[in-house]
């Protein structure tokens, strides 16, 4: 054993409550890899056969406008402008001008320069820390690579948190996770959750990325899962949508099964987001049957369940339109983002 | 020793591919007098929703060609129809009960239609273009575009290829793309054509043929808002005041009904465009 693994970590609530108050980077180790490896066939056919659910009629209905409360409707490029991001929070508050029953989604998701926008955009809409109305969700700490010094991480999160931010997507440490170094990602993710604090105390949501696609394997999405999660995230999410492949039916499953696992140890609910490349709304329902099954409907509550997705809406606006008018609908009938 | 038959499996053209239905129905075709010719697809409203996205993401690579590339590869669909001459025949004998001589006019007449309205392509603009005369510095000028996707209910009554060449070549020459539903009883030689087009030089999606009912598929087709034109020349047997109805609610073109198969004419490229007139400053003369 190296003397690194010796040092104390964070001591982080959930961790110290599982693993003891000797938390250390062996003793997490320890934890991580003592968790057992996952049947990487068995996954992919469970989550191939909860794909294979026909939804039809009045539950696609109700499917629809469950994904559409569940959105995280996102705008991540270099090339955002504040008149973008208004354009996106202008959908987000009326995703349908043609039907004033569509529901709204559950937040947009931007760069943290682009929080203030986002946030007098939605006007009235906005939750502001509430419970109601549509929350801004800021991806930080150096998205989408990670690679920067932890304090830059920090100011990076805690600037975002100050302009307003309800939610914060972090990344992980990609790099520091498959060198193992299991204790460094968890003492971020820790002082990044800290950073999140707001100055009345009160926290923004935390939400963990752990892109999946750059993990390699199911072993490791499940410990990276278990990591996140012991070290305080609110939310687990798959990918930053910027590495192929993003999200994916088995991943998601992988996690919820973690966050099955987590509720029947503590009774705490974590929440997941699989976000990147859920294009169709087919795709989608095959999500909601996934979390129905695997942790039940009561996940389906944007507090515990959100698409991170931006083309995805169009796809089920315009099949809700078919649904309402009875004829398929076009691209004309949906905005152009 | 006898050698085992080996049967074609007959199947849509959406996108490019060659899928069955996604309903996984099938139907018999049979000669006139009722003998077994094939299976071939039933397609679905489902199909025809696929062949309309394909048909969708198809038009801006077709439409944005120069009129010139449109008709070389017009006319290499007709090169290629020339080269399959036995196939097309023996397929029309078989299912529309033709003689030798008979089948063989209806593929050179599909055929001289296709280079016929090949030629076109880089030519209509200017019949049907205008530099309108205007008092002032300016040129006014207006020219016809694509319209977008156009679904077309092939004729149903008699000669099954001419009749979708008809339909479907002057909607492509301005750079449309289409949806067609072939001849429900004669469908082999709009499949067979599907081979072709897919192996000269047409983008995938640009021609999407279904086989199966127009009366369960033209109905859904119509009423689809991402559909800019409604071709019913062999809808004279369906609803088709119904679906007439059904197009205008989103603004489609629309043509009527044919008696037989329409004639090569220049109105039929003229009905898929539309007219976009521009001012432009005249520079100094």
């Amino acid at each position: 054993m190296t003397i690194e693994s010796a040092i104390a970590l964070a001591p982080a609530e959930r961790a110290v409550n599982l693993i003891g108050a000797d938390l250390t980077e062996k003793s997490l180790k320890l934890h991580l890899e003592g968790l057992p490896g996952v049947d990487a066939v068995g996954l992919e056919q469970r989550a191939a056969a909860l794909g294979t659910r026909s939804i039809k009629t009045t539950s696609k209905a109700w499917a629809l406008d469950t994904i559409i409360k569940l959105i995280d409707l996102t705008t991540l490029e270099g090339a955002d402008t504040p008149g973008k991001v208004r354009s996106l929070a202008a959908k987000a508050v009326l995703p349908d001008a043609s039907d004033a029953s569509t529901p709204q989604v559950a937040a947009v998701c931007v760069y943290g320069d682009m929080v203030p926008y986002a946030a007098e955009a939605l006007g009235s809409s906005w939750s502001n820390g509430s419970d109601n109305g549509i929350n801004v969700a800021a991806v930080a700490t150096a998205f989408p690579s990670g690679r920067s010094s932890l304090p830059i991480k920090i100011m990076d999160t805690k600037e975002a948190v100050a302009n307003g931010a309800d939610e914060i997507d972090m990344v992980i440490d990609r790099g520091a996770f498959l060198s193992g170094k299991y204790g460094v990602v968890f003492d971020q993710i820790v002082a990044v959750k800290e950073a999140c604090r707001r100055e009345n105390g009160t926290y923004a949501h935390l939400k963990v990325i752990l892109e999946t696609g750059e993990l390699n394997t199911y072993d490791n999405v499940r410990r990276a899962s278990w990591l996140a999660i012991l070290a305080g995230g609110d939310f687990i999410k798959t990918s930053t949508g910027k590495v192929a492949p993003a999200a994916t039916l088995p991943v998601t499953l992988l996690m919820l099964e973690v966050v099955r696992d987590w509720h029947l140890l503590t009774g705490e609910k974590i929440g997941v987001k699989p976000a990147g490349g859920i294009r169709s709304s087919k795709d989608a329902i095959k999500y909601l049957v996934t979390v129905a099954e695997t942790v039940g409907e009561e996940w389906l509550q944007p507090h515990l369940f959100r698409f991170g997705a931006s083309s995805l809406l169009n796809d089920v606006l315009m099949q809700r339109q078919k649904l309402t008018t009875g004829h398929y609908s076009g691209p004309d009938y949906v905005t152009i983002d | 020793m006898t050698r085992l038959t080996v049967p074609k499996t007959y199947k849509l053209y959406i996108g490019g591919k060659f899928p069955r239905s996604e309903s996984g129905r099938t139907y018999e075709v049979a000669t006139k007098k009722g003998a077994f010719l094939a299976n071939a697809a039933l397609a679905s409203r489902k199909d025809a929703r696929d062949a309309v996205v394909a048909a969708r993401a198809a038009f801006s690579g077709w439409s944005g060609a120069t009129g010139y590339n449109r008709g070389q590869v017009l006319y290499r669909i007709a090169e290629l129809l020339e080269g399959r001459r036995e196939q097309f025949i023996d397929e029309l004998m078989a299912t529309e009960s033709l003689s030798k001589s008979a089948a063989t006019a209806q593929l050179d007449t599909a055929i001289d239609a296709w280079v016929w309205y090949a030629g076109w392509a880089d030519k209509y603009v200017q019949v049907a273009g205008n530099g309108n005369p205007v008092s002032g510095p300016y040129f006014n000028l207006s020219t016809p575009e694509p319209s977008g996707v156009i679904a077309i209910v092939a004729p149903q009554d008699s000669s099954s290829l001419l009749g979708l060449v008809s339909v479907i070549a002057p909607a492509l020459v301005s750079g449309n793309t289409v949806v067609v539903v072939a001849h429900q009883n004669a469908p082999l030689s709009a499949i067979s054509l599907s081979e072709v087009l897919a192996t000269s030089d047409v983008p995938g999606g640009v021609v999407n043929i279904l086989t199966g009912s127009p009366a369960e598929i033209a109905p859904w087709l119509a009423s689809h808002a991402d559909v800019n034109g409604l071709d019913l020349a062999g809808a004279e047997r369906l609803e088709w005041v119904d679906l007439q109805i059904a197009a205008a609610d989103t603004l489609k073109r629309v043509l009527g009904p044919v008696v037989g198969v329409p004639a090569p004419s220049v109105e039929r490229i003229v009905q898929w465009t539309e007219t976009k007139t521009v001012w432009h400053t005249k520079s100094l003369i």
